[in-house]
């Protein structure tokens, strides 16, 4: 098992670069299906970690620096069970997109293939890295991968723009990270995590270690476009490639949150153990803020890339929501919801995909009844939004119920209306879209303007009449997944007994400094089918029905409604679509703002 | 220890941030990406120094001569690596930019697509 760790990072690695290499002399198609097998195989060694995984984590020591009396000097991968998820998702994603985009683009060069490859190696890297600085490293490594697939389209301003805010803003994330490395750093003399965490667990909560975890989770939270550092995600996602979109939106954001997670139940957790209580009420806030922001955009938009950019926003916000519950189950609902929600994603990106391939655009009121002979697209489109919303039993629902009763057993009763709000709206955009382009349904788009989608990367011209296999069929197997999630055998209590074991900071230690075996016991995830939670979920699903419908019956659209009705849910979409001004600028001052804000409110919770 | 160089990584991270906010160029907003990077150079050698210590080459010298600590170099030279990687793409995009669009002014590139 051991050789395969670090594998898992080389293999892709290498061969993006031999990819790069050889690509003058062999076909496309070679190549295509050479990077698909190598996807493949990467995803098949990350199952195989996790499964190896699932009993202890497991420690791999590069050069062989073992830690001596428990001091750590060396480098180290650890494979736990919920990081080995992770990287096996994010495989089963790149592979999925490497699938898909065979017949997208018209003309791909050999270099996008690569950077997806380079991509999956930095978020496996990310995922099993014991190392704070390597965790910097693959997090920018995945980064400028993504940098470029977003601006892969240089003929175009739009994704050129998108790409641009994205590096810049993100750059600057790294750079938070990098300062918070180099305080921990000077605090510690360790970068392992493990020793970090047994060196600040015995020292003093100061303002060294408050700045640190400030500006670490400044960094993380740009990531993961949490409010407010999520302006530059929307222009991203809504201007790059489709296929990009797939994996930007299915785990990329996920990944800061990760990240952070990890760090904080590392190093962090033995310090503060005596500051839950706050930490999970600043948590709860910035989770609530961005799932509440995310959701409201996202049904107020046309554009139907744009719709799904912030719906990604939502999603995150809903995750550190389950991160700011604090405990195991709460984790393991959010791991759980990950898995789903990053799937349902992933699949309505590449619906978006199909109707960019057929009809050449993806704005709601162009495409109005234009697609009503795509009837599978039109289904599963239409499914997706409805698993968007959680209906019952899909594992959207199961990642939200197993949330909702965590925070229920905490006493935290509003978590469930929030999460019932932030899917009708998600859903509802959704369905709404579903019910324009495919029915018809709705005021006919005579009087189309405004806001045309420049913005927009013209990936394909042409309308075409039929849907490629190779786009159609990944779009329905991972909306399948999504769906079968809860009844994979073992899914729901290996993921509630990865999150104990990932909690659990002494263990963790022990594993890696001292070499101890700390077995992963069975464990049970909080009952998921119980009435309360079947009604909540029943709930967001007529909710987002409902909502469709209405848009679709009277109104032409929130955003053309402005003008006339001045209603204060309306003047409050129109405030937060003008702070989205698209410019860097002004993303960095948010975001500058973002980290004295958080940076304070750290300081008056655990100071 | 000196509170010199920490200052200086302060000052140069906001002044750097303060530039990528009121700048009215792209060329210019990546070399004041550039300056905030500095700051996390300065900010990882300061950590790392030790008052009379010499470079950490442990050729010829006696053992357990004082010497800065060589962890926080390696870190500096990987995050050059980096910085380099994101500037020259940073830069090829602001290229293109230009060749499509004409201007460099994110100012003029935000309302052009209104």
């Amino acid at each position: 098992m051991d050789p395969l760790i670090p594998l898992t990072v080389a293999v892709p690695l290498l061969a993006a670069a031999l990819l790069a290499a050889f690509s003058p002399f062999v076909t496309r198609r070679v190549i295509e299906l050479s990077s698909i097998a190598v996807a493949a195989a990467v995803t098949a060694m990350c199952l195989l970690l996790l499964s190896g995984a699932s009993e202890a984590p497991l420690v791999y020591w590069f050069g062989g620096h073992m830690p001596r009396d428990g001091l750590a000097l060396g480098i180290a991968f650890v494979v736990d069970p919920l990081g080995a998820a992770l990287a096996a998702f994010a495989g089963v994603l790149v592979t999925a997109t490497l699938v898909y985009s065979w017949r997208y683009f018209d003309a791909v060069g050999v270099l996008f293939h690569s950077l997806l490859l380079i991509f999956l190696a930095g978020i496996i890297g990310l995922a099993i890295s014991g190392d704070l600085f390597n965790i910097f490293v693959f997090l920018e490594l995945l980064s400028v991968a993504a940098f470029a697939l977003t601006g892969y389209k240089i003929e175009e301003t739009g994704p050129l723009q998108g790409a641009l805010n994205f590096g810049v803003t993100n750059t600057v994330g790294a750079f938070f990270v990098l300062w918070g490395i180099a305080l921990l750093y000077g605090r510690t003399g360790a970068l392992n995590l493990a020793q970090m965490g047994e060196t600040l667990a015995g020292g003093p909560v100061d303002s060294l270690v408050v700045t640190a975890i400030a500006l670490l989770a400044t960094g993380f939270f740009i990531k993961a476009a949490i409010v407010p550092f999520h302006f530059w995600l929307a222009d991203t996602y809504a201007t790059a490639p489709l296929p990009v979109c797939i994996l930007l939106g299915g785990v990329v954001s996920e990944l800061g949150l990760f990240a952070f997670a990890r760090v904080y139940w590392t190093v962090f957790d033995g310090a503060l153990a005596s500051s839950h209580e706050e930490l999970r009420i600043l948590l709860l806030a910035a989770g609530a803020l961005t799932a509440v922001v995310g959701a409201v955009m996202s049904f107020a938009q046309r554009h139907l890339q744009r719709m799904l950019a912030f719906s990604v926003i939502a999603h995150a916000g809903l995750l550190l929501v389950g991160l700011g519950l604090m405990s195991p189950a709460g984790l393991a609902g959010a791991a759980v919801y990950l898995l789903a929600g990053g799937l349902v994603k992933a699949s309505l990106f590449m619906c978006l995909g199909i109707l960019q391939h057929r009809l050449g655009g993806v704005d709601e009121l162009r495409l109005h009844g234009r697609a009503r002979h795509m009837i599978f697209t039109g289904t599963l489109f239409l499914v997706g939004g409805l698993v968007l919303a959680g209906i019952p039993p899909a594992g959207t629902y199961a990642g939200k119920a197993l949330l909702e009763e965590e925070a229920n057993l905490l006493g935290l009763s509003w978590v469930t209306p929030l999460f019932v709000l932030v899917s009708c709206l998600t859903g509802g955009a959704v369905l709404r879209a579903a019910g324009k382009v495919f029915m018809g349904w709705g005021p006919p788009p005579g009087h189309s303007g405004g806001e045309e989608d420049a913005q927009v990367g013209q990936e394909t011209t042409v309308e075409r009449d039929r849907t490629p296999a190779v786009m159609f069929v990944p779009a329905l197997v991972l909306l399948t997944a999504a769906i079968i999630i809860p009844f994979v055998p073992g899914l729901l209590g290996g993921s509630e007994a990865a999150a104990v074991a990932f909690a659990d900071r002494p263990a963790y230690a022990g594993s890696v400094l001292l070499g101890t075996r700390h077995p992963i016991t069975e464990a049970r995830a909080h009952e998921w089918t119980v009435p309360t939670e079947l009604i909540a979920g029943a709930a967001s699903v007529i909710g987002a029905v409902a909502l469709a419908a209405f848009t679709l019956r009277r109104a032409p659209l929130p955003q053309k409604a402005l003008g006339k009705a001045r209603t204060g849910a309306e003047r409050v979409v129109g405030g937060l679509t003008k702070l989205h001004s698209r410019h860097i600028g002004d993303y960095t001052a948010w975001l500058t703002m973002g980290a004295a804000l958080l940076g304070g409110a750290l300081a008056a919770a655990l100071l | 220890m000196s509170y010199l160089p920490f200052a200086v990584a302060v000052y140069l991270f906001l002044i750097g941030l303060w530039g990528i906010v009121i700048s009215r160029n792209l060329i210019h907003l990546v070399v004041c990406l550039s300056v905030v990077q500095s700051s996390t150079y300065i900010v990882l050698l300061a950590v790392g120094y030790r008052a009379g210590g010499t470079a950490p080459i442990f050729l010829d010298v006696p053992v357990g001569r004082r010497a800065v600590d060589p962890i926080v170099q390696a870190l500096t030279l990987t995050d050059v690596v980096v910085g380099v990687t994101v500037s020259a793409l940073l830069l090829a995009l602001a290229v293109q930019v230009h060749k499509r669009s004409g201007t460099l002014d994110p100012e003029l590139l935000t309302s052009s697509r209104d």
